[in-house]
């Protein structure tokens, strides 16, 4: 047989029907729902006398819009409205539902793979774009719209056309204070933002491989940014060993066999893919963005660039509208950018290890005056294990606000708002204009970045802070 | 979904690239739960100060503008979120086509689940639609049948389209209805993984 990409793979696996001419119907495996996507697909469903085909497939949490300071003061009416109507919803239809005051209530794509819902080979939807955390696991996901999401609810399919398949090769290795969010920022910014436009990425290459799998869930969340419809890692014994003993992976022998199928997911030695893309691991530094989309950024000892640096007249164009959008003259070196909030959370980077990373750049110090600095679990899991650590404290101690868990000032639909005109450091994956607050200005960063910002009220080359050397 | 085929309105020429869908509906907006009522707040931080003023040099205000039914963006179009309350919003303030040089796919698939009919034309042609609609009152004419756009003065485009998606908006399928009768596949498909495992 000829050697195959795991995106084939997992691809054939799932037709349900074929047809020349048609897209495939695929069938999917887990559906995740949230509030601020999902009213409009239950009421069509209601409107159309139609059940949940599989509610056992589906798992529902509340994260865009949940308060993180006190979570019983939902100030906005309209924000509760949403939030009941998703409990009201489950209720209905029949599925499970970590609301607002669950133990497992977290960001979407934080507590699939965290509960083992997430796994090797599935197919995995939800009405957000950021569903492509889920391939580190090597899981087909991919965001749907609204009214997909009511397809997948009636049908538990999905019509896809199959997208081209993209190489995103990272060899070597990354040097110290270089993260993952380093990696794929460094990766967009080098081939644009539609890079990806009607391919699944995987990423492969000695780089990747050495990412433990919270890492590759950075990564993979961020393929949509690239433009691609999903990105995923084939499954490794890291892959493995994440799973076992979590709560909706299965156990004991079951797991063993499991286990092998996952790993002969894996991509054949030879396969090809349409494109590939390549970046050096050696080549990458801390970045920072200092424009309105996530390719408008560079490594951290760069300077803010000239419009006529750019080729393309569209690209020209595009620059010297985001720099006014920012604020930004051009020529200014990144680190002579001063901040005035810092958030540390997102599905981009909000797990443990982001949690301790950030800390051990945090402890210690201070948070410069006149800087808000906040950080936001992503789950109520990660919340517990980073107090049972006392990461709670080392943040605290230095200046910074402790939450709840939720998406946050990743985009602002709660009260977690970046004032108008006021520059953030931000460890989340969308730096559009108005993101985090009308008229706000978003850099995009890791969180130890996000920490160096905080402490010294300025992008700051975080190697350079010596303590953080081991 | 409402079938599409012919169809003619006037241009609106937003000449930007990577047109966020954060930027074609703020986040603030998307707190409804029903699908209507968001046409009034497309592009709300590009067409309203922080006031609520209309921003005169904003081209969808422009008088000429006003009733335009057809948007020719800039490539990847619809980028960034999945939120569908982006068509919806388009959609409700009158825009039944938009036309680029490429489309974010979850954009694409979502103008097609609600009868916008979002078309892939050249670079060149997407350039020389901007020039033309700067004329008052430029009118364009599409016909999906045929897979063409054209105005009155010789301009001619073709355009490609999945033919599926091209079959759905012709006949305004309910796309659930279609694949419900497909019920017998899907068991199937569910009682092959249960045996397996």
């Amino acid at each position: 047989m000829a050697p195959k990409t795991i995106i084939e793979k997992i691809w054939e696996q799932h037709i349900v029907h074929q047809e020349e001419g048609k897209p495939d119907l695929l069938y999917i495996d887990l559906h995740l729902v949230h509030e601020v996507t999902s009213p409009q697909a239950f009421e069509g469903l209601r409107m159309n006398n139609r059940r949940v085909r599989r509610p056992d497939l589906t798992y529902a949490t509340m994260d865009h819009n949940v308060p993180t300071v006190n979570r019983n003061v939902i100030n906005d009416p309209i924000s509760k409205t949403q939030m009941s109507t998703l409990e009201q919803n489950c209720k209905e239809f029949g599925i499970e539902l970590a609301d607002i005051n669950h133990p497992d209530q977290g960001i979407v794509h934080v507590i699939g793979p965290e509960l083992g819902l997430t796994q090797p080979g599935k197919t995995i939807v939800c009405g957000d774009s950021h569903t492509s955390t889920h391939g580190a696991f090597g899981a087909l996901a991919f965001g749907i719209g609204t009214s997909e999401v009511e397809h997948v609810l009636a049908t538990q399919t999905l019509w896809q056309t199959k997208p081209k398949t993209l190489q995103v090769k990272v060899t070597g290795e990354l040097g110290f204070g270089v993260t993952a969010k380093d990696l794929i920022l460094a990766v967009i910014a080098k081939y644009g933002v539609n890079a990806g436009t009607g391919h699944i990425i995987e990423y492969t290459g000695e780089a990747i491989q050495n990412l433990s799998m919270e890492e590759r869930m950075t990564v993979c969340n961020m393929s949509i940014e690239a433009g691609a419809r999903a990105g995923l890692i084939s499954p490794d014994e890291k892959t493995v060993e994440y799973l076992r003993g979590r709560r909706y992976a299965p156990q004991g022998e079951e797991f063993d066999k499991a286990a092998a199928y996952w790993l002969s997911l894996a991509t054949d030695e030879g396969a090809e893919y349409d494109r590939t893309l390549e970046i050096k691991g050696e080549e990458i530094e801390p970045q920072v963005t200092w424009g309105t989309n996530p390719s408008m950024g560079s490594g951290i000892s760069a300077s803010v660039p000239t419009p006529s640096q750019f080729e393309r007249e569209a690209d020209r164009e595009s620059v010297a509208r985001a720099l006014e959008y920012m604020g930004l003259e051009a020529g200014t070196k990144l680190e002579d950018i001063a901040v005035d909030y810092v958030f540390i959370g997102s599905c981009t980077n909000s797990r443990l290890s982001d949690l301790r990373a950030a800390a051990q750049v945090a402890k210690g110090r201070k948070v410069q005056e006149g800087v808000t600095a906040i950080v936001v679990p992503g789950s109520q899991t990660v919340k517990k294990a980073a107090e049972e650590e006392g990461l709670d404290k080392v943040f605290t101690e230095a200046g910074f606000e402790w939450r709840e868990s939720g998406c946050s000032m990743c985009l602002a639909m709660n009260d977690d708002i970046v004032p108008s005109g006021k520059r953030c450091a931000s460890t989340s994956n969308r730096n559009f204009e108005g993101r985090q607050g009308n008229g706000s200005k978003t850099h995009l960063v890791s969180p130890q970045m996000a920490a160096a910002a905080a402490v010294t009220g300025k992008f700051t080359d975080v190697r350079k802070l010596a303590e953080v050397h081991q | 979904m409402e079938a599409i085929n012919k169809f003619n309105g006037v241009v609106c020429p937003l000449n930007r690239a990577n047109i966020d869908t954060d930027q074609i509906i703020p986040k603030q907006f998307l707190k409804r739960i029903e699908r209507q009522g968001f046409g009034q707040y497309v592009f709300h931080h590009w067409r309203f100060d922080d006031e609520g003023n209309k921003r005169e040099d904003f081209i969808m205000n422009q008088t000429q503008y006003e009733n335009a039914e057809i948007l020719v963006a800039g490539e990847n179009f619809g980028c960034g979120s999945s939120r569908e309350h982006a068509p919806w919003a388009l959609l409700d303030y009158g825009f039944r086509v938009v036309i680029a040089p490429s489309f974010a796919d979850i954009f694409y698939n979502n103008c097609v689940k609600n009868g916008i009919l979002a078309i892939r034309l050249t670079e060149e042609e997407v350039e020389e639609l901007m020039k033309k609609a700067e004329e008052p009152g430029y009118r364009l004419f599409v016909n999906l049948k045929d897979q063409d756009v054209f105005d009155r003065k010789g301009f001619v485009a073709e355009f490609d389209i999945d033919p599926y998606w091209k079959e759905m908006l012709l006949n305004g399928w309910d796309e659930i209805a279609v694949t419900l009768n497909l019920e017998d596949n899907i068991k199937k498909y569910e009682e092959k993984i249960a045996a397996g495992k």
